[in-house]
């Protein structure tokens, strides 16, 4: 085994690898813009009736949530289901700024481009994004190549959300998951009840009827709220379209340097990443529909260069949304077992 | 190319099948009506099923599916393992499709009868029902249960659909049998619509394309009438009503109330009230982050700035100042239980309605119905799945409006005190009296006019505990003490009350309630009188004993939890109780067949297997003093 080659350093030729940290940076400062004033500037197009029905619905939890819980927080994760949750949250609180931080949790194997990002949001919407790490796992050595995507993600991900969770003492976390996402979500609560020790129980969920949420919990309890519950990945990018939120540029198909495995191919996105016996990262047009760590999300192909070309490439898409991330592969019903265990 | 023509173009792509925005629908019916097999045909007939989805899909037909080796639909919607094991969906699961006309979100709700809480969960966000029955089966019991249920909920359309026909021969005459005893039942519940088709789910038949094979069937496929039925815009008709969230104040310059509005129309100028103070403003702006808007309508989420400041809340709703919401903090409502716990009358919940938090109490069980044949039948008690008709009275006043008409207006769940479920939901039919006659004359000589004379500040000081702990001892010793120091007091026991006020009540839980509630009361009436009221009684419950402290002002409520534990009990037995308790001679004895919940937050805990009752007593009057309460 050895060590892959940072891109752009091995000879290997990219349009956007870690380098459009500029174009990051302005594109979130002129987004920041639109939410300054109390008095914002029109629209040119009315939202699509069906987006606008989901928007309200999901205004309307936010708030539910700033209002009855004294230390909410907001489970931030960079990618477009955050993007799309952030910007709701920066519309239900307007002119407010959304009243509770951010929270990442950082895995240490996220995309460069995804911290980036993050830290553009952070500065330029002049929000607080906390982040987590599990320093412990961190000096372990903890990575998904040597212990496998299930270890590094139960410590690097689960073990370090519940930390972020004991040590800030949140009562309430909002989360990006949506009920299309994956079976074992479609049942669950908009407001899901954990214990102290952050579980999930599917047989003692509390019941849901109407907007009307029951928000009463005991000293160390605490409630995962998904505001996108009833949002599909189609409403997402359509949304994401319509209202012009920007997204992490990988999102966008540009030629990246990967190496296919399983069948999935995987960006070389730092010299971490090792090269198996015969493997050579190679460049490809691709771009990614979720992202997660590096080492375990998969790239499609694809020339899809703007959001237009994605949601035209969506409609025709045959794939479904988590298969490429590679922690769901590892065996049946594992979504639910990890939520048990307190995975978002 | 220009990029704005490519970005409204596909926007119109994507639009027109989000023009006519969501469709909340719910499937319900018996377990095996194919319920599932129904929705997993809707998504794989919409193309919303991936590859790999379908792979997953037939890997587990053949392992789980009771198809052979054809595609069992079913399996796409079971998602916890356990349910997969069993075959049985046990709770609310929501799905999406969306068709060239509609997006749709469709509710999976459980058809096993015990699992009648979450069809009331899926109803409760659901503009329509599809009705599932088995053309083999007919009716049967759950169907009407289930059609009693979306009635309840307020659904106003429903669609029989009589699955299975390709079991039944395809039989036109199975399907007009089958609809006429439907319609014996549901034509008098009042629905808008009824609308009978018969199909084959797992065929597909009559689902998204028209069948051939019964060819005699001229109405709409399903999915052509889900995509036509108009929704009702009527609820744009109704007067506006906006329960507030969230006061918007970002700077000292901008006040505004965010919300939801969750009926009518408003625009900037209209005349507004708080509907509790009935103080009036006009709207001056609506405020968004799309900019301010000409008018908002029933399902938005807004923000209203008034043209001037008056006193509005998070709990308070603001309602069209030409037709107001009732404010009252007594109505009759028909509630849904959801707990293992039985519903008790007298008995203190957390009732939210809309933003605002109540502490509620159940005054009147009327009747229960009995949902398999719409009886009304007389109970004091209600169960999990029990739906009764209650006379419900709040701590506070609440602002409504009958749920059938505004949904959000008159819908409240009820939440369990200690444990924090939702224990039941409640659907508003009329208030009882209006908040605003319910003024009470205002005495000359008041409380406080009262203690002065005495020299003290009353209180109930509650004695909790098992039967033999100690607590009439300890009680009486308070008393003796306190009248020694020239004090005024008064005691309370089961000798007084048992034998007098509450001699028709016995030892049930409905009736160890209702105990606590008479007593609260008359001891709020001599704290009125400005007393120090010493009461022991076993009060076993935690929620009697907070609903006795929320009675009297802060500080009122003194809780002494007299200790001891139950063996010490058994041993001491002074009035032989235990004996007979134990040879079976009396039930539901405290801490013996009945439970005893231990308080968490008492004011003094007293260990009765360590200090004698002068040292207890002791312990009491200090704490008194300490607080102020002996002038």
């Amino acid at each position: 085994m050895r060590r892959g080659k940072l891109p752009g350093v091995g000879g290997l030729d990219t349009d956007s690898t870690g380098d459009d940290m500029g174009g990051i940076a302005q594109t979130v400062r002129s987004y920041a813009e639109r939410f300054r004033s109390t008095q914002a500037g029109t629209r040119e197009r009315p939202l699509s009736a069906h987006l606008k029905t989901l928007e309200a619905e999901s205004m309307h939890i936010m708030r539910e949530v700033a209002a009855e819980f004294s230390n909410p927080v907001m489970l931030y994760s960079i990618g477009k289901d955050s993007a799309v949750m952030l910007h709701l949250a920066l519309k239900a609180f307007y002119p407010s700024r959304p009243p509770f931080p951010l929270q990442h949790v950082d895995s240490t194997f996220k995309f460069r481009d995804m911290i980036a990002f993050r830290d553009a949001i952070a500065k330029e919407l002049g929000l607080e994004v906390r982040v987590e790490i599990n320093e412990e796992g961190r000096a372990k050595g903890i990575n998904p190549f040597d212990h496998g995507s299930q270890v590094h993600t139960q410590i690097m991900k689960t073990e370090a959300l519940r930390n972020a969770m004991t040590r800030h003492g949140y009562d309430a976390a909002f989360g990006g998951a949506r009920r299309d996402e994956e079976k074992s979500r479609a049942k669950e609560r908009i407001f899901s009840f954990r214990d102290s020790n952050h579980s999930w129980d599917p047989k003692n969920q509390r019941p849901e009827l109407w907007r009307n949420y029951n928000t009463k919990i005991r000293k160390g309890e605490s409630i995962r709220v998904f505001p996108l519950s009833n949002w599909t990945e189609l409403d997402i990018w359509q949304y994401i379209l319509e209202e012009d939120i920007p997204i992490v540029p990988l999102y966008f198909a540009a030629r990246r340097p990967v190496v296919e495995r399983d069948g999935q191919l995987i960006m070389v996105d730092d010299e971490r990443l090792p090269l198996k016996n015969g493997e050579t990262p190679e460049l490809k047009m691709v771009r990614f529909r979720t992202l997660g760590c590096y080492p375990l999300t998969g790239a499609i192909e694809s020339s899809a260069q703007s959001l237009e070309e994605i949601v035209l490439e969506m409609l025709t898409a045959r794939t479904s949304e988590r298969s490429g991330r590679l922690i769901d592969h590892d065996e049946a019903g594992s979504m639910e077992k990890k939520k048990r265990e307190g995975y978002f | 190319m220009n990029v704005q023509t490519t970005r409204a173009e596909v926007i119109e792509r994507l639009t027109h099948s989000g023009q006519r925005g969501v469709l909340r629908f719910l499937t319900c019916g018996s377990v095996d009506d194919g319920k599932s097999t129904l929705i997993g045909r809707l998504l794989y007939d919409s193309k919303l099923l991936f590859e790999d989805q379908i792979n997953v899909l037939e890997k587990d037909s053949r392992k789980h599916g009771t198809t052979g080796d054809e595609i069992d639909f079913a399996l796409l919607l079971d998602g916890l393992e356990a349910e997969r094991e069993q075959g049985i969906t046990i709770d609310v699961a929501y799905r999406f499709f969306a068709t060239e006309k509609r997006k749709f979100v469709v509710a999976d709700t459980p058809g096993h009868e015990q699992y009648t809480r979450n069809m009331a969960t899926g109803a409760s966000t659901a503009d329509a029902a599809v009705m599932m029955i088995d053309a083999r089966k007919g009716v049967l019991v759950q169907t009407l249960r289930h059609t009693y249920i979306a009635r309840m909920m307020g659904i106003r359309h429903i669609v029989l659909a009589v699955n299975k026909m390709d079991l039944a021969d395809h039989s036109r005459g199975r399907f007009h049998e089958i609809v006429a005893e439907y319609l014996k039942s549901a034509d008098d519940l009042g629905f808008e619509t009824i609308t009978p088709i018969p199909m084959s789910a797992r065929y597909g038949d009559n689902v998204t394309r028209r069948s051939e094979a019964m060819a005699w069937y001229d109405g709409p496929t399903l999915i052509e009438y889900l995509e036509d039925l108009d929704i009702d815009t009527e609820i744009q008709n109704e007067p506006f009503r906006m329960p507030v969230q969230w006061v918007n104040r970002p700077n000292l310059n901008f006040r505004g109330y965010s919300g939801t509005i969750v009926s009518g129309t408003i625009r900037p100028g209209d005349a507004i009230v708080v509907a509790h103070s009935g103080v009036g403003a006009n709207v001056d702006r609506i405020v968004s982050a799309d900019g301010d808007l000409e008018q908002a309508v029933a399902g938005d989420a807004v923000t209203l700035v008034l043209n001037h400041e008056i006193d509005v809340s998070r709990g308070d709703v603001l309602a069209a100042a030409d037709a107001r919401p009732e404010v009252t903090d007594q109505f009759a409502a028909e509630v849904l239980w959801m707990s293992g716990e039985d519903l008790l009358p007298g008995r203190s919940y957390l009732l939210k309605i809309g933003t605002a938090t109540t502490p509620a109490t159940v005054s009147a069980l009327k009747h229960r119905i009995d949902v398999n044949t719409y009886e009304k039948k007389p109970s004091r008690k209600l169960e999990m799945n029990g739906i009764g008709m209650c006379n419900v009275s709040t701590a506070r006043p609440i602002a409504f409006d009958p749920y059938q008409s505004i949904r959000d207006m008159g819908a409240f769940i009820l939440v369990d005190r200690f444990s924090n479920q939702t224990v039941g939901a409640g659907m508003i039919e009329f208030g009882l009296r209006r908040a605003s006659n319910i003024h009470q004359h205002a005495m000359d000589v008041t409380k406080d006019a009262r203690s002065v004379i005495k020299g003290q500040k009353p209180a109930i000081l509650w004695f909790t505990g098992l039967s033999g702990a100690g607590k009439s001892t300890v009680a009486n010793a308070v008393e003796r003490k306190l009248a020694a120091a020239g004090h005024h007091t008064y005691s309370l026991d089961g000798d007084n009350i048992r034998h007098g006020l509450n001699r028709d009540l016995g030892f049930t839980d409905v009736d160890r309630v209702e105990n606590i509630r008479r007593i609260g009361e008359v001891g709020r009436l001599f704290v009125d009188a400005g007393l120090l009221v010493t009461c022991s009684f076993i009060s076993p419950f935690r929620s009697e004993r907070q609903m006795v402290r929320e009675l009297v002002e802060d500080g009122e409520f003194i809780e002494v939890f007299v200790d001891a534990p139950i063996e010490v009990c058994i041993q001491r037995d002074p009035k032989g109780l235990y004996k007979k308790a134990q040879a079976g001679e009396i039930k539901n004895f405290t801490g013996f067949d009945s439970p005893y919940e231990r308080p968490e937050n008492a004011e003094i805990h007293i260990d009765t297997t360590t200090v004698s009752a002068e040292e207890a007593a002791d312990q009491v009057i200090a704490k008194l003093r300490e607080m102020g309460r002996l002038g």
